[in-house]
């Protein structure tokens, strides 16, 4: 056989297993979504038919988790999409920006009871503050990083990626040095502390998830305008696509690097703060922190805004809904969506569904 | 393949004399604690430099294969654990099948992997091995955090306390098998062709070459080295939890390959001998104690060497010594071209 009937072949094949995976998945996912709304046998809730409300709270929980998922991933995606850097780092940085905003907490408010501070002792300012300062300061540790050990290999992403890790590895570990193994969270502000009626099915909803939602529709919407709508997003959006070529025209392109650091390491700081005071704060947060930053850029696609916020609701709904429509018996086998989300979406879209070739 | 005289024939060969003889001249702890750590630590290494250095896939789901080998293996053969199957087979069919099961699943996420290189495979990996990390975590059927305890290696090899050097020469031989095979595999024309892929695959796949098999296939065979390392493990340390294969774990393997160097498989077992010695040494060097660095700081430690080696000698140990022979002007110690991956994983 020639190579080019065995190259005609070999395509053959590779369309068929595609089309085999892309149907496998659809069946798959149409599977799942009938039997959420209308089978649900030995579930915890029965079918969305038969009890809606607490369809629609999974189905909240979902998205507002997604809003955190948002927030870390897109400092992620932000810098990947400029200067094809993973940082391995960003699980670490989530977790320092909420260790920081947890020592200035606690500095400024006192050191509560046993349990740390509660939410009457803390006003809006006690909590907002820290955390601008914790994601700022992380957004300086992050360009420290960039410009002493990164700048000098640029290109060399595998390498790149490496020095990230070895810098994880070390803060992590000087982490459990400082604040020790205990888990520990920021306490949220009194007022946001609070249960609201939605007045949709009599649903009675925590306020501090409509607050991350809203915090992730700001910074989602503050992005988008500082990226299609300002000067230097214009250059980064240049820098995505032709790095050299905007050096070549005068700009300089090292600047418009370490601004991207800064803001995607504040990202993942404030992200910190955020999951600090959400859930807590504990040595091996930072590994999962990483696995969910991860996750949702390989789903979305690395470099892509859009796809952040993509992947982060197909992340957040999928955690969400695999652990309360599993059949009680086997909730714990909910981690094994997430790993079928992420096989459904490489075996049909390699790139990511937002994703464009380097 | 001349039987020409090289330094690095030379190191090779005086290295596995010293490791034959090694439980004549090592104490009993050496042997039964750090050397046979060292093997096994370097069999997993070096199923990653293979996939690095031929394939050009760095992949950080090598330990998690090699736990998925440990778990089936303690649910096959344990009996009496509070969690898991508690099955009682046969511990050679613990092995077969844990080896079998470790392997499919490196095929079927090598299958999913293939059409990824460099850093998204290095990601898409580390997606892989955190979540069987936390599979084994939550899913009490299997494992749990506890892990299993009481796998004892099979009768003729164990029990590993009474008879540590058994199991030392055991992993010897596997090593040396292992290492055996993979110089006999890039010499196969699916190891030619696979470097041709990992140097440019889009030529490979307009010659007629099934890019993606060929990726597939190696990450299915890195699998059943990584396996075999698992094996080793659990008959070792005679417990898994899953805090044997958590984010440390990847990470420790990758330092291991890292400092070897990632371009030769040999370097594996040298990084992996200079891990375990760092790890039990290190810490009680007095001058580290007295600037804070104890036992409980040993992974800043380890980090700040692995940043200082990639930053210093991207091609780890084994790049340091092909410079210095590169240096005394050696040049006879120019290795072949099939085996010098230059577009290899570019560190």
């Amino acid at each position: 056989m020639t190579s080019f009937a065995l190259r005609a072949q070999t395509l053959k094949l590779q369309r068929a297993a595609r089309y085999a995976a892309l149907g496998f998945a659809a069946v798959a996912v149409a599977f799942m979504v009938v039997w959420v709304l209308f089978i649900g046998r030995g579930t915890t809730f029965g079918s969305a038919v038969h009890d809606p409300k607490d369809f629609l709270i999974t189905l909240l929980n979902g998205i507002t988790a997604a809003a955190l998922y948002f927030v870390v991933a897109s400092g992620f995606t932000l810098i990947f999409g400029l200067m094809r850097v993973v940082n391995m780092a960003h699980g670490a940085f989530f977790l320092l920006g909420g260790y920081i905003a947890l020592t200035l907490q606690r500095r400024w408010v006192g050191q509560g009871g046993g349990f740390g501070l509660t939410s009457e002792q803390v006003n809006l300012t006690n909590w907002i503050l820290p955390a601008l300062i914790g994601a700022a300061l992380v957004g300086f540790v992050g360009v420290a990083m960039q410009q002493t050990l990164l700048r000098w290999n640029q290109g060399q992403e595998l390498r790149q990626a490496l020095i990230t890790i070895a810098i994880s590895i070390i803060a992590a570990d000087q982490m459990l040095a400082h604040f020790g193994g205990v888990a520990e969270d920021v306490a949220w502000p009194h007022k946001l502390d609070q249960f609201d009626n939605l007045h949709v099915s009599g649903i009675i909803y925590t306020r501090t998830r409509l607050f991350i939602l809203a915090l992730a529709l700001v910074i989602g919407a503050l992005l988008w305008v500082w990226l299609k709508r300002t000067r230097i997003g214009m250059v980064i959006r240049a820098g995505v696509d032709d790095r050299q070529m905007v050096s070549g025209l005068g700009i300089n392109i090292q600047l418009t690097f370490a601004i991207a650091f800064f803001v995607g390491s504040a990202l993942a700081g404030f992200g910190g703060v955020i999951g600090g005071s959400f859930a807590s704060l504990a040595p091996g947060v930072d590994g999962n922190w990483l696995l969910n930053s991860l996750v949702v850029v390989i789903i979305g696609g690395m470099g892509s805004l859009g796809g952040a916020a993509v992947g982060s609701l197909l992340l957040g709904l999928t955690t969400n809904f695999a652990s309360a429509y599993l059949p009680s018996n086997y909730t714990y086998y909910s981690i094994i969506f997430t790993f079928v989300l992420l096989a459904i979406v490489l075996a049909v879209r390699p790139l990511g569904l937002f994703g464009r070739p380097a | 393949m001349s039987g020409r005289v090289t330094p690095d024939r030379v190191v090779g060969v005086g290295a596995l004399g010293v490791a034959v003889l090694a439980p004549l001249l090592f104490s009993p702890y050496w042997v039964s604690t750090l050397l046979t750590e060292t093997l096994f630590l370097g069999i997993v290494g070096a199923s990653l430099v293979f996939l690095s250095a031929y394939g050009g896939m760095v992949s950080l789901a090598q330990v998690a294969l090699y736990g998925i080998t440990g778990f089936v293996l303690g649910n096959v053969v344990t009996n009496g654990n509070t969690k898991g199957l508690n099955l009682g087979w046969n511990p050679w069919l613990g092995v077969v099948l844990g080896i079998a099961i470790a392997t499919a699943v490196a095929l079927l996420l090598g299958a999913l992997s293939s059409r990824s290189t460099g850093i998204y495979f290095l990601m898409i990996t580390l997606t892989y091995g955190v979540i069987a990390n936390l599979f084994f975590g939550q899913v009490t059927d299997f494992s749990g955090f506890g892990g299993i305890s009481g796998i004892d290696a099979p009768a003729g090899i164990g029990p590993v306390t009474e008879h540590p050097n058994r199991l030392y020469y055991v992993a010897l031989g596997v090593s040396i098998a292992v290492y055996a095979l993979l110089r006999y595999i890039v010499r196969t024309p699916f190891g030619l062709a696979l470097q041709g892929v990992r140097d440019d695959p889009v030529r490979m796949s307009s010659l007629g070459y099934n890019v993606m098999l060929h990726r597939t296939l190696a990450f299915g065979l890195a699998g059943f080295i990584a396996s075999l390392g698992g094996v080793l493990f659990v008959w070792w340390n005679g417990h898994i939890d899953p805090a044997s294969i958590d984010l440390g774990a990847m990470i420790d393997v990758l330092i291991i390959a890292v400092i070897g160097g990632l371009t030769r498989v040999e370097g594996a077992w040298l990084g992996a001998l200079l891990y375990v010695l760092m790890l039990n040494y290190l810490p009680s060097i007095t001058f580290l104690g007295s600037i804070g660095i104890t036992q409980d700081r040993f992974h800043t430690l380890i980090g700040v060497v692995f940043l200082v080696i990639i930053l210093v000698s991207p091609n780890g140990l084994i790049g340091l010594w092909e410079r210095t022979l590169k240096l005394l002007g050696s040049s006879r110690s120019a290795r072949p071209a099939v085996d010098a991956p230059s577009g290899g994983a570019d560190v």
